[in-house]
Formats: C-alpha cells, structure tokens, sequence
C-alpha cells in the first residue's frame, strides 16, 4: 500500500515540477485559493467560450494536485465545468490518501474551479 | 530504566500507520500518554466520579482527595512554597491569559510596558498584546540573534521604570535552545520586575524549581508532560496571587454570595471559577512521576543525549539544510530540531515523511513573528521524546534523505 502510493506521490512531484510559466505579477492575494496550508495561485483566461487555468503553489505535491485538477478542467465550457460533480477526484482516490488539511486544500482548489465556471457562464 | 521498558508504558507506540511502525516525533505538540497516566484517567470516571469540594458524599470525597493530591504532586515536582500557589488551568495558554488578565488589572497602567521574548509562542504574546490594547501599554519584543539566542544584556537594558513584567520561555517550541531564565528573574528582579516563564517545553525537559529559578509566574501544559489534554497549572508566588483580582467569576471562587456584595474564596479556589477538568488534572500526579522519575534516571538521560547528539550533527551535516536554534553547548538545547530544506517546501517534507510512518509539524509553529525573523514561511520541526529510539532517529535521517530526493 505504502509503495503503491510512493508511486502515485512521485507522480504528483513530477506533474507539479513540470508545471512552470505562471508569472510572477499574478501572485497576488485575489488569486490565493482559501483553506490550503501552503499558498496556491489560480489564474484563468477565456478563449473562444473555453476557460483555462494556470496555477503556481510553493509546495511541489500541492502543485501537483492543482496540476492534475487544471489538466482536467482547462480546455471545457464554463457550463460543462459547473455541471461536472468532480467524482474524477473520487475515482482517482485522491482525497483518502491526503493530510485533512491537504484534503481541505483539495476541497477548496474544486470549489475555486467551480466557482470560475459558474461565474463565466453566459459571458 | 531501559527505552523499551518506557517504551511499554505508551499503548500508541505499537501501533503502525501506513503499515509501517509509527515513528512519533511531533512530541512538542503533545505527548503520548502512558498507560498510568490513562488508567488513572478512567479510574475516576469509572469508580469515583463526582463534584469536588462540595457534596458529603463517599465519592466526592474520593474524587475531592485525588485532586487535592495531584495538586501537592504538582508542588512537590515544581518545589513550590506551598500549595496554594498552585492553580489548575486548561493549559499555558489559560495560566497566561489568566496573568495577562487579572495581573494586568491591578498593576498595568497606561504607557507601561511588558516584555517578551521574539521566540515566544503566539501563547506568550497575544495575551500581552491583548493586554496592552485594553490598557493602553505597550509591549517591546526582546530579539534573538541569528543562531535564535536570546541575548540578556538587551533584555537588560530594555528594562525601564515603566516594566511591568517580563514574560519569556524557558525552552524555545521552535529553537529548542533554554532560556537562562534564572539570570533573566535575577536582573528583572533588580528593578522589582516580576517574571512569567513559559515551561511549556521547560517541565518536559529540565528540572524545574521554581524556588531556585525565583520565577513569579511559571506556566505549563498536562497534555506535553504526558497528563491528559486540556489540564494545565499556573504557578504563582503567593505575595503576587493574593494581590490579584480573580479574572472569572463563579461556583467555587466566592466566599458569601449576595446582591449587595460578594467575597472571594481564599487561594487557590480563588482562580478556580467553574466544575474544573477533574479526571484531567488528577492525572498530573502520575504524569509529573513519570517525568520526574525520567529526567532523574541516568541512564534514560545518557541515552537520550546520545540520540540528540547524533540528529544534531546529521541534521548540521545534512547538505541544502539550515537548522535554527545552534549552538555550541547541547546541554542548552532540548532534543528539539526545526529546519528548511534549500528548494524544499516543509510541508511537501512532512507529508512524504507522514508517508514512512514518521510524524512531524511542519508549519509556523504558533511563532509567526520567529518565523518572520527568520524569512521563512515555515520549517519542518522534529521534537523527540525519553521513549524515541536511536534506530527512529536513524530511520528519521534516511527517510528525510530519499524524501529530499524524491522532491528535488
């Protein structure tokens, strides 16, 4: 269980590693997502009626979560964001195998997302 | 006493998480309890649960003793005067807010001034600050120097006419390095300026004496010094306690109770407002024991150098790793390590840590104005126990080497 779960940690590193270009102008405290223990930045743009998402964080494994959240999500329709139920996390087993307050951190990164999304829709 | 007979005392210590053994080295937040400590706990709940100093009933009495006794179990540990200059408190930060509070009142005026130390634990500053606010003082922090060492020469020469009371740790949460708080009370006490010490991380560690020291105040936490969480005591000099106002009103606190006037009980009941954590506090006479007996064992004492010394060179030689809280003698610092990790956030640290079974605080440690000093967010702390292991402490570093790597 321990090794399987080293793994998918080595997973996030990589991700969060390979998760560069956020500029340094937009880590600003608007752009601070709530209830993480260490700091991450959300950042959006909208292009053709699609939202996508950039994210920086200081700690690489919470890079990695947001990483892996904004691979999925980046790219869609605000509509189809909002009406998502997010059980991809579940599926993934994310959650379970987090710190609480890294999974309260993960908890807010969703809602964050999800609040974008439904801020966009019809604009 | 050997570790593993300790060992035996801790139930928690067997188990595993993550299906590895648990390596606890979060020991500055709290401590494991041992089996007297938590027998003692449920005795009283199962057999003599009752209200204290109240009813004439067989387990009033019971219980009624048993507090009485874990108080003159604090006195005698402590060498306090007398026994009613014990007060039992829900832990330090209650015996601080207590001081800041009904101490305050009665001696603290507008334009006076209080003293901390900069390494203080949010505990030993917010009060004060609180303090000073409703009172329009104000509160001057002592620095410490780069290795996190206070520096009494400053102390000193920050002491004015307007001081009220100088309140400093006698062992660092965060640095690990004692306070010399006995030559702090002396030269506080040059000037008629009494003293308040932290013993959060004090009683765990040191022998502590309050005659000795000459402290006025000194404070600590059941649930660090192995008794049951929310228990907790503020010691008082007598001349200082009989002056004070209590600062919660209530059952138990008061002589005769009227409209038109009301009088107080005697000391200690006087700061003992409210039906107190009975079962709690009674397990301070076995945990204070326990501590007592380990801090006095030679061997237990030799061992647990030897582990200290052996992370405080492997953590000084660890490449990319600052440690706070240096220092040339270990005999002043507790086996207590707080770090960074060049290009390592502490957080990513400890939950790969948390992963290897070990368990340590990573964050700002409730001493976010040390931290500032510092320039750093926050570190990563390993605080050990008398129960902790050469082989954890071995594991420890390895395990710390392949989480940097895997991180880096």
């Amino acid at each position: 269980m321990f090794d399987e779960w080293l793994d998918k940690y080595e997973y996030l590193i990589e991700l969060g590693k390979a998760l560069k270009d956020y500029p340094e102008d937009k880590k600003t405290d608007d752009r601070l997502i709530k209830g993480c223990q260490s700091r991450v930045w959300l950042d959006y743009e909208i292009k053709d009626g699609k939202i996508f998402f950039n994210a920086d964080s200081d700690a690489i494994i919470t890079k990695g979560i947001i990483s892996l959240l904004i691979r999925i999500y980046s790219g869609r329709t605000p509509q189809e964001i909002a009406a998502s139920d997010f059980s991809v996390v579940e599926k993934i087993g994310l959650k379970e195998n987090l710190s609480p307050t890294r999974a309260n951190g993960l908890v807010s990164m969703i809602e964050t997302i999800r609040r974008v999304a439904e801020e966009n829709i019809g604009q | 006493m050997t570790v593993k007979e300790i060992r035996n005392e801790f139930p928690v210590l067997d188990r595993k998480v993550y299906g590895k053994d648990l390596v606890y080295f979060d020991n500055a937040a709290t401590m494991q309890r041992p089996r007297r400590v938590i027998d003692r706990w449920n005795e009283i709940s199962l057999v003599s649960n009752a209200n204290i100093h109240r009813a004439v009933h067989k387990l009033a009495d019971e219980a009624t003793e048993a507090y009485e006794e874990a108080r003159t179990a604090v006195k005698d540990s402590i060498h306090a005067a007398g026994r009613e200059e014990i007060i039992f408190t829900s832990g330090v930060t209650a015996s601080i807010n207590a001081v800041a509070f009904s101490f305050g009142e009665k001696f603290v005026r507008e334009g006076d001034e209080i003293i901390v130390s900069e390494a203080e634990h949010h505990s030993n500053i917010v009060p004060w600050q609180m303090l000073c606010s409703r009172k329009g003082a104000i509160l001057k922090p002592v620095p410490v120097d780069d290795d996190g060492k206070l520096d009494v020469t400053t102390l000193k020469s920050m002491l004015s006419d307007r001081t009220r009371m100088v309140s400093v740790t006698h062992v660092s949460n965060v640095l690990g390095l004692v306070n010399p708080v006995k030559e702090i009370t002396a030269i506080c006490h040059e000037r008629n300026i009494p003293v308040l010490v932290d013993g959060a991380q004090g009683i765990v560690h040191l022998d502590v004496d309050v005659s000795d020291l000459d402290c006025d105040f000194y404070a600590f936490s059941g649930h660090k010094v192995y008794a049951a969480p929310g228990t907790g005591i503020l010691y008082g000099k007598k001349k200082w306690l009989e002056q004070m106002p209590p600062y919660m009103g209530g059952g138990e606190m008061v002589g005769t109770v009227s409209f038109s006037g009301t009088t107080y009980a005697e000391l200690p009941l006087k700061f003992e407002a409210g039906t107190q954590n009975i079962a709690g506090n009674i397990t301070l006479k076995p945990a204070l024991g326990l501590a007592d007996a380990l801090k006095h064992d030679v061997e237990i004492r030799r061992y647990e150098e030897d582990v200290k010394e052996y992370l405080y060179e492997k953590l000084t030689g660890f490449p990319g790793l600052t440690l706070f809280g240096r220092t040339k003698d270990l005999k002043e610092k507790i086996s207590l390590f707080s770090f960074v990790v060049d290009g390592v956030h502490h957080e990513d640290l400890a939950l790969l840590l948390d992963k290897m079974g070990i368990a340590v605080r990573s964050g700002q440690m409730c001493a976010e104005p040390l931290m500032d000093r510092f320039g750093v967010t926050g570190m990563l702390r390993a605080s050990l126990a008398p129960y902790n292991t050469m082989e954890e402490a071995e594991y420890f570093i390895r395990s710390l080497e392949k989480a940097v790597a895997m991180l880096r």
